[in-house]
This record gives structure tokens, sequence and C-alpha cells, in this order.
């Protein structure tokens, strides 16, 4: 029996030293001959009729080869910016999105011209020359108010502001009501957050007529799906294009969709006849990439007395900005269908209304509506037990399904596939020291001081996507992954793959399957992913999918070599191949481990000549994988805080999170993927928040001085567990964890500063818990 | 963030520095630490047509005791107060001030003549200069920090102006400098300093208008021997702060109340 050494071993990342050093190579490290810099000009206003675009004095300015707008674009891009229509069952008004504004600006920020320049300086300095007349129309920033009837509209021509109306109902929800003891009803709103990839978007595109060739290096998630696009847009075929994504620094979901700048880089490239580069500065990154979450949920309960859940009522309303995102509507069907979350509900009620506002997109941001799902089940739950005056983990409790009841289907009948719900809040609870900290609560509560207990008992969604559950909603699309695992004569191993790293650590995850699968040495596993040209077609990495279905591809194409190879030994072995042992990277015959042949020696015989009569020589295998369902990772994460009865700031005095991802492939990795989620999460818990001016529809958080993200000095020590429940679905058990942190930890935060202000009689507060929103609640509450 | 053009000019004196400024003309900025300059002009808030570099002029980088005095030359580095005997033990405050500005990068960097003469509302020092009564020292002349900060980033300092000294007096009795923030590393959405000196308190309210606040009135309400509870109520009197996106009004003058009770509180 093989004895597994690297899947499951906590070892560094691969890929840091070179980061770490500052040997990266991200789109701004690269060069091309005779480029240009491109600086686009973006739209000062929300919403505006463009009367005329001067170009006059920027084209007399030092350095400028050209400038650009929308009409000499329309030369080279057809149709608009894609949007997965089909997740909109009941598709309302979705406006295309050509990626430069033509007559109407709709958002702050959007482009309208573009101009090309020697240097980046002289570019950006152009740039501001650009004169630009606009005359303002209506604008849209209260998105509640752009769903009533007679609202002034986003778009002039459109015939309302509402992208969809869609309901998702799960069972009878009457019915529930109807028996229950106390039903209680809140507002939750999910503020929109910027997604902040420490790297913002970059491009550079060299377009060589003959040949009718487009290379275009991209900070992206995604370089296969941004080809497709640019092949429909450009009008060239995908095999004529190579779309790079080399090191990127990070994206959290803001980089898996084309962008206006790809095709506007690609064509102006293309009308230029030199490479030309763009990169976002941050504060167009905070203006023009788009942002995370933008919503309100209204939620009902319905329980019974002794804290049986019965049914839940959720009505989601999405702020879009001017146009659906990319996946849009994505995060607001995620958010209802993972609504349930792990309890056992007897009926359950969707409605889910996109809207459009005069704003940036909202589109994918880590989690991808599960957090917005976890946060209002999370806060559901403890709004029945404080108004039962039932402990929140005893609610809880009551209500999960037990490990004998998976795969368990929630109302919206979506099957989880393995989960032990009970058992990761237990092994909080004790780590947290629960029952000490409540008897600490009350007493200093008896000293007027806020200390607040938060649980967070959450399950998600990974592994995008199994063909039979997204067929639907997706168009047909199968978000299979694919991987080549190709063995070299000597025995090293190239393996190259359709998703790709921007921080997730996959040069190291991957090559702990493949050197374990194998059985060669870890050092000699090269992973290639992010250039089009030498990797198989793949949706990339989003969603937790690149292990669960992107890793277990390379885990199949791994057998596949491992067959073969197999009977190339049992050749060389001249023993039957039902009487060869693969173990440790060694075939060998049954009962004499001495006669062996390692891979390398099968690889190099793969070959040469005098391979088993009929067998074509080389190593290598393909593999698409098509997971037979979703993977349902969960956890229990605990949050304390204590709250100044003076000031309302918020300081997180503890944090548990035990998790459960299935099998682990290396556990450094695992709770880097948690400590960055929950990071991100108490940042959208107590500071972030994307402000617009409610009459100008500028941004007002313009900057990241304005917009405050936490530091090293925000965070708490995280004290992180696990408990390991395989995944019956793929090979390695395993279920994907770049979320997970995301989705837990922002409804542990807020559930704990809701208990630590429960005497207050305040049963729930909105994000960001900032301490002048604290202290006004409080306040009022005192009076 | 990519700044317009501008000239650039490195001084090795206060009397280059001057000729430099006059020689550009009035949108001639000079260069300290950069830390508030450079941020403004990447965001084209700022469009100076030439930076005069002070960084070379080794005699404005000093910290120096004389009497009763405490003389901090203009390029002083926050970390070099932080950090230095002299202060620590003849104005502990200014010490622990120093230690709250920023992150590392800033205090490695930025400059005490750069806050007093950029004159940020939410700056540390001008509360201290304010409220002891310090001097700000220019290659003109000598003036008292209440005549020195005049409006928002606006102080009496003249074009060609350049500050070379702050000059404060040595207390070095209780004192607790307090600063609401967000986060560990953000600027006081209101900061509040208390000195005991020669017997009295002195109060100082950090960010709660367009230039520092001395809190007379709470000064005067511990010398007729309030509690500093009650003498705290009057941190707010008068005071008018805008609201922003971190606090509103209000907010600002209930932590004015709140920190400067706390301030007196804990002052060691
Ligand atoms: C992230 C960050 C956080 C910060 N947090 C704080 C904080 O918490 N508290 C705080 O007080 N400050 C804070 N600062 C500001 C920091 O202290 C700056 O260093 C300071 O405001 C300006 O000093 P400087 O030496 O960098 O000046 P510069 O940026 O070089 O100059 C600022 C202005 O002062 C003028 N100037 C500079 N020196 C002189 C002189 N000798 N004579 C005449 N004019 C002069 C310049 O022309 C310019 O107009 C922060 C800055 C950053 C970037």
């Amino acid at each position: 029996m093989a004895v597994t050494t690297m899947i499951g071993a906590r070892i560094h990342r691969r890929e840091d030293p070179k980061l770490v050093t500052g040997h990266g190579s991200y789109v701004d490290d690269l060069r091309q001959v005779g480029m240009l810099y491109m600086s686009v000009v973006r739209s000062a206003q929300a919403h505006a009729r463009i009367k005329s675009i001067d170009i006059t004095d920027a084209g007399k300015a030092p350095g400028v080869v050209a400038i650009y707008t929308a009409r000499d674009f329309k030369t080279m891009i057809s149709g608009g910016l894609p949007v997965t229509e089909s997740l909109i069952a009941d598709k309302k008004y979705v406006p295309n999105q050509f990626p430069i504004a033509e007559t109407e600006v709709v958002y702050f920020g959007e482009p309208v011209a573009v101009v090309l320049a020697s240097e980046r300086y002289q570019a950006a300095d152009a740039a501001e020359q650009v004169q630009v007349d606009y005359e303002p129309l209506p604008v849209v920033v209260d998105f509640e108010k752009a769903m009533q009837k007679g609202s002034d509209k986003a778009h002039s021509d459109g015939p309302d502001n509402i992208a969809w109306d869609v309901k998702f109902p799960g069972g009878d929800i009457e019915a529930a009501f109807k028996e229950a003891d106390v039903v209680v009803k809140e507002r939750i709103l999910q503020q929109r957050v910027f997604p902040l990839s420490m790297e913002p978007r970059v491009v550079m595109a060299n377009y060589v007529p003959f040949g009718n060739q487009l290379t275009l290096w991209t900070s992206t998630q995604v370089p296969h799906f941004v080809r497709i696009f640019l092949c429909f847009g450009l009008g060239i075929p995908e095999s004529q294009i190579r779309v790079i994504s080399p090191d990127v620094g990070g994206g959290f979901g803001s980089k898996l969709r084309p962008y206006p700048e790809e095709y506007l880089a690609a064509a102006a490239s293309k009308l230029s006849g030199s490479p030309v580069k763009w990169v976002e500065t941050r504060t167009e990154n905070l203006q023009a990439t788009t942002h995370g979450r933008g919503h309100i949920f209204d939620i009902e309960v319905a329980a019974k007395r002794d804290g049986t859940l019965l049914g839940l009522k959720v009505t989601n309303l999405s702020d879009n900005g001017a146009y659906v995102g990319v996946f849009g509507a994505l995060q607001s069907a995620l958010s209802l269908f993972l609504a349930p979350g792990c309890y056992k509900w007897k009926a359950f009620d969707g409605r889910t209304v996109g809207i459009l506002s005069n704003k940036m997109s909202t589109d994918p941001y880590r989690g991808a509506g599960r957090p917005e799902a976890a946060h209002l089940v999370e806060r559901a739950v403890d709004l029945v037990a404080h108004e039962l005056k039932m402990d929140p983990a005893d609610v809880r409790r009551k209500n999960f399904p037990t490990e004998k009841e998976f795969p368990f289907t929630n109302p919206l009948g979506m099957v989880y596939d393995s989960g032990n719900y009970a058992k990761t809040l237990d092994k909080a609870m004790q780590i947290v020291g629960y029952q000490e900290l409540r008897r600490r609560q009350a007493e200093l509560r008896k000293q007027g001081r806020y200390l607040g207990i938060g649980l967070s008992t959450y399950v998600e969604i990974c592994g995008v996507g199994p063909s039979a559950a997204t067929d639907h909603v997706s168009g047909s699309i199968s978000l299979v992954e694919s991987s080549i695992v190709r063995v070299h004569p000597t025995g090293s191993v190239t393996v190259a793959v359709g998703t790709h790293s921007h921080g997730q650590g996959h040069d190291t995850t991957f090559s702990q399957i493949v050197a374990d699968t194998l059985g060669v040495p870890y050092e000699s596993v090269q992973i290639n992913h992010g250039d089009t040209s030498d990797t198989p077609f793949g949706y990339g990495t989003y969603g937790s999918r690149s292990l669960p279905v992107g890793g277990i591809s390379i885990y199949k194409s791994c057998q596949k070599v491992v067959d073969k190879a197999k009977k190339i030994a049992a050749h060389m072995l001249e023993a039957a191949e039902a009487d060869v042992v693969f173990d440790q990277g060694r075939f060998h015959v049954k009962g004499s481990p001495d006669r062996a042949k390692t891979m390398g020696e099968v690889a190099f015989r793969a070959h040469q000549t005098g391979l088993p009569d009929g067998m074509e020589e080389g190593l290598e295998a393909v593999t698409y994988f098509d997971p037979p369902n979703f993977t349902w990772p969960f956890g229990a994460h605990i949050c304390v805080v204590e709250v100044d009865p003076e000031t309302g700031a918020v300081d997180i005095q503890k944090y548990v999170a035990v998790d459960d991802c299935g099998n682990v492939i290396n556990p450094m990795i695992v709770d880097g993927q948690i400590h960055g989620g929950v990071a991100q999460a108490i940042g959208q818990a107590l500071f972030e928040e994307v402000v617009y001016a409610e009459d100008t529809g500028q941004l007002r958080t313009g900057t990241l001085l304005d917009y405050s993200i936490p530091g090293i000095g925000e965070i708490p020590d995280l004290e992180l567990d696990r408990t390991i429940t395989p995944s019956p679905t793929n090979d390695l058990g395993v279920k994907g964890v770049g979320e997970a942190g995301t989705i837990a930890a922002s409804a542990a935060v807020i559930n704990a500063v809701v208990d630590a202000l429960s005497p207050l009689g305040i049963k729930h507060v909105d994000m960001p818990a900032s301490p002048d929103r604290l202290w006004k609640m409080m306040q009022e509450a005192r009076k | 963030m990519i700044p317009a053009a501008f000239e650039y000019a490195r001084a090795s004196s206060v009397e280059e520095a001057s000729k430099l400024l006059n020689k550009f003309g009035e949108d001639a900025k000079v260069l300290a630490g950069g830390h508030s300059l450079i941020p403004l002009m990447r965001l084209r808030l700022a469009q100076p047509t030439a930076l005069i570099d002070i960084n070379g002029i080794k005699e404005l980088d000093h910290i120096k005791e004389d009497g009763h005095k405490l003389r901090i030359g203009a390029l002083t580095r926050h970390v070099t107060i932080q950090n230095s005997s002299v202060v620590k033990d003849k104005l502990p405050l200014l010490a622990e001030i120093a230690g709250e500005v920023g992150d590392n990068q800033v205090r490695n960097m930025g400059t005490m003549g750069g806050v007093i003469a950029h004159a940020d509302a939410a700056g540390d020092y001008p509360t201290l200069a304010l409220m002891l009564d310090a001097e700000i020292v220019t290659n003109q002349r000598t003036i008292q920090a209440k005549d020195f900060f005049k409006d928002l980033f606006t102080t009496s300092l003249g074009p060609d102006e350049i500050v070379t000294e702050v000059v404060f007096p040595v207390a070095n009795g209780p004192h607790k400098y307090i600063k609401f923030r967000r986060r560990l590393f953000d600027w006081a959405i209101v900061g509040v300093a208390a000195q005991k000196m020669n017997g009295d308190w002195r109060i100082g309210l950090t960010n709660v208008g367009p230039t520092p606040v001395r809190a007379k009135a709470v000064e005067d309400a511990l010398k007729k021997g309030a509690k500093p509870e009650e003498a705290a109520q009057h941190a707010s009197d008068g005071l008018n702060p805008a609201g922003d996106l971190r606090a509103s009004p209000e907010y600002k003058k209930h932590l004015a109340r709140v920190l400067t009770k706390r301030a007196i509180q804990q002052s060691t």
C-alpha cells in the first residue's frame, strides 16, 4: 500500500520565495519594443449625455500618438460585454455594455476616450486635457427608490431600472408560517465593498496584422474565458489570440470577467499598429473594477417556541450598478440558494430583484453570494434565539441535520454532499471556552460592560460545477476543468491546467497531488497555468473550484498515466499486468519488491522502441473533469468582542474558526486561506463601505484614505482548527477552501456585536459596525 | 495617481532653499518628508510647479535642549522624536505623540516642520504646539502657535517662508495623548492631549475643527476644582466640527468629551 507523504504535508508554498523577494513577473513588469501607454479618460459624471469630446489640446500634448473614442472603437469591436443573462430566468432589462461610452455615460469612471502616448506620464497628462462636454441627466443612486414606478432611470433609453425579478420557492411556505409560534422580521444590509486586490488590473496588448495575431497579457483569473470574448468582440479567431495571465497579485473575484480595458487595449493596438499597455491606478481601481455585494435583504423567519425553525422568506434587492455584471445575477441567485444555510426548514421562499443604478457594476467578490447567505441566515437564527431567549448555540444544534441525514437536500433542492455540523460547533465552543465566556459576560454586564459572543455555523458551495446542475443557469456551459499531465522521457513531469493561480498556491498543492499520485519527486513537477497557448481550455479560478474540479482533473490524469505506465512496467518486468503493484513511484512484481521499475525508468521506455504491441509512445494523459455534484464545506466560527459603552469601538478579543473542507492537501495553505478570508470579512463587518454621493453619484470613497481596509492592527490572532468530513463526490475527498473564511466571518463578528449590545435591546446591527454607527444606536436605545 | 509635471531642485542651506523658492515663484513648494505633499500630488490635488527639496539641509535636523525650552528642527523625523531620550525626558508627551503618528514608514519620513506647515486638521503636533504655546521659527521670524494655524491647511507662513524650528516649553508632569481611530495607523478621528504644566492642566483637541483647538473651558473648570468627568463636559463647548465618512459632527463632539475625561484620568 502506498504511504502518502505529500498529500497532507504542511510544506511551504513553493511560489513564495520568488514573490516575496520581488522576482515575480506581473504584467506591468513586461515590456514590448515600441510599446505605447494607454490612459483612459473617465467620466467625471455619473449620468450625462456626451455632447462633444474635444481632443484638440490633448492631441498636441507631448508624446501623444493617438486619441480614440467610441467612434474609432466601433470599427474594431462589435457587440458588448457578456452577461450571464441565462442566470436571470425572468430577464427584464439588461442593457448592452459597449466597452466605451458613446452618447451617454452611466457611471462615474466609465471610459469615454483613450490616449496613447510614448510614456505613461505623457498619457496621463494628455488625458487630463481631453475635454468632454456633458449634459447632466438625473442620477440614480438609491437603488431601492430606483425600483419604484416612475423613478429616474439609470439609462435614459431604458424602460425602467429592473434587470430581473425572479422567485425561488421551496416548499409550502404558507403552511410553515401557519405553524409558527414566533415570526421575526429584519432588514439586513450588505453594503457595497471594494474587492481591492493588491495588484490592480494591468493589460498589455500586441496585435500583429501578419497572421492576424493578438497577444494579450492581462491580470486576470480567467485567461481562457477572456480569450473567448475577445474572439467574439474583435472578430479574431480564438486560435490566433493568445491570452497570458502571468503572476497575478490577487483577484478576489474582481478579475474573473472580461473588462472594457481588455477590449480597448487590444483594439487600440490594432488601430495604432503598436503594442499598448494600460496600468490601472488605484484611483481607477476603485472606480472601474467591479465592486462586491451591494444588496438589501428583507427576511422573515417562522419558528416554534422550542426553537424549531420552520420557514424562511427572503427578498433580495440587488444593486447591479449601471450594467449587470458579467456574473451579476450569480450573487443574488447563490445568496438565495444558500440562504437556508445548514438548517432543516420546512419551507423557503425567495425573491430577487436586480436593479440598475448609476454606479459601477457589482460582480463576484470572495464568496459571491454565499457570504450574503450565511450572513442573513446566521442573523436569522440569532434573531430567533433572541426572541425565544434561547442560547444561539442551542437553536443551531436543534436544527442541524445529523451526520446520518447526508446527503441532505435543502428546500431549494440543493444536495449537500457530507457534513457533521454539530461536531464543528462543539469543537469551536470547546476551544473558545463557551460556558466560561457566558459566565464572564454576565459578570461584565453587571459592571456595565458589553462583552459579546457571536456564532456563525455556515455551509457553502464549492466546486462549480457539475454540468448537470449548471446547465440551465450557465447557458449550457459545462463548467468542467482540464489538465494535461505529461511525463518526460527522463521522468520529470509537466502539468498544464485550465485553472489560474493568483495567490492560492496551486503550484504547491497541485504538485503535492502529482508527486504522490505518480510517485515522482515533488521538485520534478512543473505546473503551467495562465497561458492559453500551452494550457488546455478551462474556466479559471474562482468559487473555490480549483482543487475540487481542477485538482481532481489532475489526479485523474495522473491515474491514467499510472495505468499506462503499469502496462509498460509489466512488459519490462515480463510479468502479467495484474501481478504488478505500484507503490511509492515503483512498479514491482507482487511478492518480489526487488523486481521493480521506477516511474522514471518506465517513462524512458515509453519514449523508446520495444513497447507492448499496439501501444503508442509517450506517457501523458488529458482529463476534462465534470464533477457529479458540488462540494459543501462548512464550519463554525466564534467571535468574541467587547464594545466600548462610551465610544462604540469594537475590540475583537478572540476569534476561533473550526472549518471542514474535507481532506486537506496542504494544511498551511488551508490555514492561510482561512486567515485571509476572515480578514476580508472582518473588513466588511467593521470597516468597509463604498459610498457614492446621493446627489451626484460621484464616488465619495475615492481613495484608500476614505475607505478603510483592516491592517495588521485590526486582525486578531485567529485560533484555527478543523474537522475532516471527506467529500464523497471526488477521488480525493476534497471540498475547497478559498472563500470559507469570508463566508463565515461577517456573521460571527456582527452576531458578537449584537450580542454585546443586547442588554440595550438592540437586535440587529448593519455593517460596517463602525463606532459612530454603534454610538448612535446606543444613544437611541438608551433614550 | 500620477502627478503632473514639476521642476525639482535640492537645497543645501536654508538660504539656498529660500532663493530657489523665490526663483520658482509662488507655486513652488518645499519638499520635506513628502508624506503629505506627494499623496496630494499623485491625486493632482496639489500641482506645484517646482519642489524644493530640503532633505539635504542637515542643520534642520536637530533636537536641542535650551534652558526651559526644547528646540526641534523642522526636518527632524517622527521616529527621531519618538526615540529621543531628551524628548522623553523633557517633554515626554511629544515623544508619545510622535510614536502615534501613522506607521513606521510615515514616521521614518515625516517631519516636524512638515506636519506644522501642512496644518492638516488631523495633524497631531499642531495640537501640542497650540496648547503649550509653542513658537514656530522660520527663516524670517518667530510666530506664536496661536497665531500660526489659520484655517484648514492654512497657516500664516508666506510663500517663501521656511519653518526651521519648533520651540516647545519643557513639561514633564502628568500627561496623556488619546488618539481615537478606526485602525492602528490611522489619522485621529478625534485626538485629545492633556498635560499638567506648572500646576495647571493644558488640554488640546485634534480634528474637531479646521485648526487645532485648545479646550480652555475644560482647563478653567479643572482650575476651579471640577472633577475630570465634570470638566470634560466642556470639551465640546463652542466646537463645530465638520462631519465626514468616519464620524458625524455630534459623534466628534461626544468623543471630545469622552476622550478628554479619559486623557485627564489616564495622565501619568
Ligand atoms: C499613511 C499616512 C498616515 C499618516 N498619519 C498621520 C498621523 O496620524 N498624524 C499626523 O500628524 N500625520 C500623519 N501623516 C502625515 C505625516 O506626518 C506627514 O509626514 C506630515 O503631515 C507632513 O510632513 P512631511 O515632512 O512629510 O511634509 P511634506 O509632505 O514634504 O510637506 C507637507 C507640506 O508642508 C510643507 N513643508 C514641509 N516642510 C516645510 C518647512 N520646513 N517649511 C515650510 N513648509 C514646509 C510642504 O511644502 C507641503 O506643503 C500621515 C501620512 C501618511 C502618508
